[in-house]
């Protein structure tokens, strides 16, 4: 009997990686825009035309604390997709909304540092750093607002039609999603904030 | 951990947050107490990162060389073929410009 539950679920989950192929392959489309905004932020990060420079505009404990709740929060998606399947839809409902409340605390706390920016005269008009700076994280920050919409319509997909098969489906796409979005991140605080502060 | 279930449970994700939570403090780390001359600091910084997102990739996206479809990973390696040509070729004609304009 156990072994026949396994047998279907190691099939169940075989399907959605497989289902899930088109959706990788625009991750990777993904992951190719991002590199190249990377690319031209390094070559743009001297570029400041005598504005201020990374080491006057950035704050590690505000990055230090974005990256704290970015990674707390891929962690509670693979929890809220590891209760999915034991089909626990009041724990998965639980992890996403945790999932969701420290996305929600990422995105403010970028909003606030660019309104902070943006108040002293260092938006992405004042140099080409700026610009590549605004672009890169704000292309991030967009993707991290997507996200936390879409984590709201499968709260209320899992509310409304319970853990079916194209749920949980949508779930795991959901989660490479925002697994996907966290490695990004990485490479910005690896690349824009720390070095930024040497 | 040979067991197909045991790889995306709950282990998985623990180890996934513990690593990364250990690759995030080191260079954060060296940068706030200037530990080290600004170049090892980079050095740090990046060997760190690589680290990290492969930490990510094998215990939050659950890649490997056994379950994960043949296409995702000919996928993900021929992307990293395209991001090395262009963020590479990039780097080489736009600092190379750089260095003939300025002398």
């Amino acid at each position: 009997m156990s072994a026949a539950v396994t047998a279907h679920e190691s099939e169940a989950a075989a399907t959605h990686e497989q289902r899930a192929f088109g959706f990788w392959l625009y991750l990777m489309g993904d992951a190719v825009i991002f590199a190249l905004l990377f690319a031209t932020y390094v070559i743009m990060v001297k570029n400041t035309a005598g504005g201020p420079g990374g080491k006057d505009l950035f704050d590690l404990r505000n990055a230090g604390i974005e990256t704290a709740l970015l990674l707390v929060s891929s962690t509670t998606f693979g929890l809220a997709s590891l209760c999915s399947k034991t089909g626990n839809r009041g724990a998965v409902l639980a992890w996403l909304l945790v999932t969701f409340v420290l996305g929600a605390g990422f995105v403010f706390l970028e909003l606030r540092e660019f309104a902070g920016m943006i108040r002293i005269g260092a938006g992405p008009d004042r140099s080409g750093f700026l610009s590549a700076f605004f672009t890169l994280v704000g292309t991030h920050g967009l993707h991290v607002s997507v996200g936390l919409t879409w984590i709201l319509i499968l709260c209320g997909q899992v509310m409304l039609k319970g853990l079916s098969v194209p749920v949980t489906s949508r779930l795991f796409r959901l989660g490479l999603f925002w697994h996907f979005l966290d490695i990004a991140w990485v490479g910005i605080f690896s690349i824009v904030y720390l070095p930024g502060l040497l | 951990m040979e067991h197909p279930n045991s790889e995306h449970g709950l282990r998985s994700y623990l180890i996934g947050f513990v690593l990364a939570v250990v690759l995030t403090a080191i260079p954060f780390y060296v940068v706030i107490t200037h530990a080290l001359p600004p170049g090892r600091t980079l050095l740090v910084i990046g060997i760190a990162a690589v680290l990290q997102i492969l930490v990510h990739l094998r215990f939050f996206l659950h890649l490997n060389f056994t379950s994960t479809p043949k296409e995702n990973l000919l996928a993900i390696v021929f992307t990293a073929v395209l991001i090395f040509i262009m963020v590479g070729g990039s780097f080489w004609i736009m600092f190379d410009l750089h260095q003939r304009m300025a002398i």
